[in-house]
């Protein structure tokens, strides 16, 4: 196999249960690598890491000058914006959520999310094998970001059905045609954002103790997002604060369930879990692609990456590079010098990540017990399309 | 050899973050022998920072700021016991108690205190503190909550601007003094540290720039009341903080024949001291605060700093050396990087900003109070400052690293217009300075001080 192609290797569904081989050959091959169809595969940590903090590459996919079959009318929310603007905005939505203006915010959930975990683990069935993924690793998320937000959860099905939308655009599928995912996706996000703007209209002047309210009745108008901002913003953080972490919960599940030892371990010595979960970020991150476009000529590792090209940084495969980690292959949930690309790193550095370790960490904390007898139905289980948020879209389980 | 080097008789000097972090690397590495750690302080290590930051805003006791300890280091602490001399030729350490410790080999950490006020009558008023040590901040940190009406902060170095900025954050009235023309002036040089003045000012410090504080005041009763500028001026406060930057603790060293001076014990690469003649010794170890040593990434100048990283990493590799034979024996050439918060700003510091000729802002602006502001020394990237955009630091730190031309490449999304217009660094003598700089390029001043040393008192 050319390394030229490896992108597309990748991202082709049948490498969805085991994409690591191909992510070893693409760094054997050398840590930066041209495609076949121009663009660019990154696959060596520090190269990576190198790339996530040059602030000449660009998140804006709009600084792409090769062609794009598609061109949407989606609002760039500050994942795929640049400095200034991204910084303004991150800032302004980092406000009600985390430090420094409310620094024990997601910190304050620690018992919520540890009464709703509860609750779901109640709820599952015992006539059949539980699906880890539906029945607990997606809800659990889903629950916490609509409370933390102030979204109703009876809401769900439909903000579902637009994030599903809004997700495969995000997928790539190098030489196919994706214009109808991308007009789909553009519709669902139109929606959304009306959605979440009429929610936050509702909180205006009449303030409840969520994120919502906090945007709409911000006193200082240095500081507010306007309508279009808010809804961007907010449809982010819906989907971003759950699309992922159900991937990261089952993932820890598989691991565990494949590896025994573990789970032994684990049960043993719980005070482990943090640093297990940090391991899981890196043996198996939830995100394992982001896109980056150099605004100039930028030279890695001896290749240049030309100015208005895309380039894939591949997260997952940076995570497995013995350059950085000894026996990278290897999942030690007592790691040291841990320092994964499980949420990026640089100045997109995931936002949500305090919220995403606490929720992996009560969940997978919480299943513990009851994994220790449980058995895989099928391993490996049925996955996901999507190559850059990679997970199980089921994982049956024999409790 | 190999073996020889993990057991024997191993001396630490200085039981602060240096010292512990040395003593459990030297475990982590395999060290079996005996190991003591002798301490002046009567506190097991504890971290600095935190002093001037949380305990003065009340956000954490003094007694709060224990270093964790990562391994037990199975030591000796001897702890309220000061190092008092040092005998090469019998290897052994004097302390105060009159006891003396027999070493194989020695690690001398004993870091900086402050550098008091000069007149001790002044020193000595009620009223009038330094902030080095856990007892200095308990002290001043219940003054301040007592409410005093003016804070007088003489110096505008790093530790006197956080002071400034948790006397302002607890509402309090300060006035900062400041021999320089602006706060900073001496770290970063003249382009920040305007921004460093506005800051002050913004803040509604009362910032007093160009003067020097000539007298400290008493009440006759003993109690500080105010002080004297050199501008005939003078300033009516409740509390003062002197902030003259800190003193390296050599003089226990004066009759050891080792090269220690006023701006500290000069060693190799390797962390092993170097004597009064410049002969490297293979017994004695130097890291932390109390060092300075040969950097290549800046033209192998003796460097001194006062940085937390640096002395974590410099007794990492102090220890390693201690206990590896000569050929897997490594250098301690990290980067320098320190940080710093006041005024709700994050600065952070890469390589060494004094070892410049040119600056540039490369991203950001000084109106935004978010920038990176990149340090050029003959044309190639020598330092960088970012302020609110530590996330950022990386980039230029792999830049200094590879000696990456000056100015940086442009590309950047929020690129300053002024990123290639370099401008004159501006870094002053710091002899014009109220307060020692934190990073000192000391290798191009003959230190006629590193061959006498004049024992205190
Ligand atoms: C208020 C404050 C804020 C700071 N903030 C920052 C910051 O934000 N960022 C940053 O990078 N750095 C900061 N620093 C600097 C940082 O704390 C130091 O770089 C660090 O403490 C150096 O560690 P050290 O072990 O080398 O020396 P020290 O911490 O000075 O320890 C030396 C120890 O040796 C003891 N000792 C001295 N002489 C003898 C003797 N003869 N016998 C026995 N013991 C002796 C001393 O009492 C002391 O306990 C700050 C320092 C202070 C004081």
């Amino acid at each position: 196999m050319a390394p030229g192609t490896l992108l597309a290797r990748i991202t082709d569904y049948a490498s969805r249960p085991d994409p690591y081989p191909l992510y070893a050959r693409a760094r054997a091959a050398g840590p930066v690598l041209r495609q076949d169809d121009g663009s660019f595969l990154v696959g060596g940590y520090h190269e990576i890491a190198a790339l996530l903090h040059d602030p000449r590459m660009s998140a804006d996919e709009r600084a792409r000058t090769t062609p794009t079959p598609y061109e949407g009318s989606r609002d760039a929310s500050f994942l795929r914006l640049d400095d200034p603007e991204h910084h303004r905005l991150r800032t302004l939505a980092m406000r009600p959520f985390g430090p420094p203006h409310s620094p024990h915010r997601v910190d304050a959930m620690r018992g919520e999310i540890a009464r709703i975990t509860e609750e779901l683990l109640a709820g599952l069935p015992a006539d059949r094998p539980v699906d880890i993924v539906d029945d607990f690793a997606y809800p659990l998320p889903v629950i916490v970001i609509c409370r933390l937000l102030g979204v109703p959860r009876e809401d769900e099905p439909r903000f579902r059905a637009w994030s599903d939308a809004l997700v495969a655009t995000a997928d790539i599928r190098p030489g196919e045609d994706t214009t109808e995912v991308e007009r789909a996706g553009d519709r669902a996000g139109a929606e959304l954002r009306q959605y979440l703007l009429d929610l936050a209209e509702r909180r205006r002047g009449r303030p409840a103790d969520d994120m919502l309210s906090a945007f709409v009745n911000e006193p200082d108008p240095s500081l507010r997002l306007t309508s279009q901002e808010l809804a961007v913003t907010a449809a982010l953080l819906l989907i971003a604060g759950h699309e992922t972490t159900v991937n990261l919960i089952t993932n820890g599940v598989l691991t565990l369930l494949r590896g025994p030892e573990h789970l032994r371990r684990l049960s043993r010595e719980p005070g482990l879990l943090p640093v297990a979960v940090e391991e899981l970020l890196r043996y198996e991150p939830p995100v394992h692609l982001r896109e980056r476009v150099p605004l100039v000529d930028i030279e890695v590792a001896g290749t240049t990456l030309p100015a208005g090209t895309s380039v894939m940084l591949a997260l997952a495969s940076g995570n497995r590079d013995s350059r950085r980690f000894p026996d990278p292959d290897r999942f030690d949930p007592g790691r040291a010098d841990n320092e994964h690309l499980g949420f990026g790193s640089g100045i997109h550095l995931c936002y949500g990540a305090p919220l995403a370790r606490i929720e992996a960490q009560t969940a997978l904390g919480a299943l513990l017990p009851r994994l220790r007898t449980a058995r895989l139905v099928e391993d490996p289980p049925p996955y996901r399309q999507n190559a850059m948020l990679r997970g199980p879209r089921h994982l049956r389980v024999r409790l | 050899m190999a073996g020889e080097a993990r057991d024997g008789r191993i001396v630490v000097v200085g039981a602060s973050l240096a010292g512990l972090r040395a003593a459990e690397t030297l475990r982590d590495e395999g060290f079996t022998g005996s190991l003591t750690v002798v301490g002046d302080e009567p506190h097991p290590p504890y971290d600095r920072p935190p002093l001037s930051k949380q305990v003065l805003l009340d956000e954490a006791p003094a007694d709060s700021t224990g270093l964790p300890v990562r391994r037990d280091p199975d030591a000796e602490w001897r702890l309220g016991v000061a190092a008092t001399g040092l005998d090469p030729l019998a290897r052994r350490v004097l302390l105060a108690d009159g006891e003396s410790l027999p070493y194989d080999r020695l690690l001398i950490a004993t870091g900086t205190r402050a550098r008091p006020w000069p007149d001790p009558a002044g020193a000595a008023l009620d009223g009038v503190f330094t902030l080095r040590t856990r007892e200095d901040a308990t002290g001043l940190a219940a003054r301040l909550a007592a409410g005093p009406g003016r804070v007088l902060v003489v110096g505008a170095g790093f530790t006197g601007s956080e002071i400034a900025s948790a006397c302002r954050k607890r509402g309090l009235q300060v006035t900062v003094a400041e021999r320089g023309p602006d706060p900073l002036v001496g770290a970063l040089g003249g382009t920040l540290s305007r921004l460093a003045a506005l800051m002050h000012r913004e803040h509604g410090v009362d910032l007093r720039c160009g003067v020097t504080v000539t007298a400290l005041l008493g009440d006759g009763a003993g109690r500080f009341t105010g002080a004297d500028l050199s501008d005939g001026t003078r300033v009516e406060a409740d509390v003062c903080v002197v902030a003259l930057g800190a003193v390296r603790n050599v003089e226990w060293l004066a009759e050891s024949g080792l090269a220690a001076g006023p701006r500290g014990i000069a060693c190799d690469a390797g962390c092993r001291a170097f004597t009064r003649y410049g002969i490297v010794t293979d017994d004695i170890f130097v890291a932390g605060d109390v060092s300075r040593f040969p950097h290549p990434l800046f033209g192998y100048q003796m460097l001194s700093l006062e940085h937390w990283g640096n002395a974590v990493a410099q007794a990492e590799v102090a220890a390693h050396n201690m206990v590896s034979p000569g050929p897997l024996r490594r250098p301690h050439l990290s980067l320098p990087v320190f940080w710093s918060t006041q005024f709700g700003l994050n600065i952070k510091s890469v390589g060494v900003p004094t070892y410049s000729d040119h600056i540039v802002i490369a991203q950001g602006s000084l109106e935004a109070g978010r920038l990176a502001m990149v340090y050029g020394y003959r044309g190639r990237v020598t330092a960088a400052v970012t302020v609110d955009m530590a996330k950022s630091v990386d980039y230029y730190r792999h830049l200094i690293e590879t000696a990456a031309p000056f100015p940086p490449p442009p590309g950047a999304a929020d690129r300053a217009l002024t990123a290639d217009i370099p401008l004159p660094s501006d870094v002053p003598d710091p002899k014009g300075l109220s307060h020692e700089p934190v990073v000192a390029l000391t290798g191009h001043l003959p230190d006629r001080a590193l061959m006498v040393v004049q024992p205190p008192g």
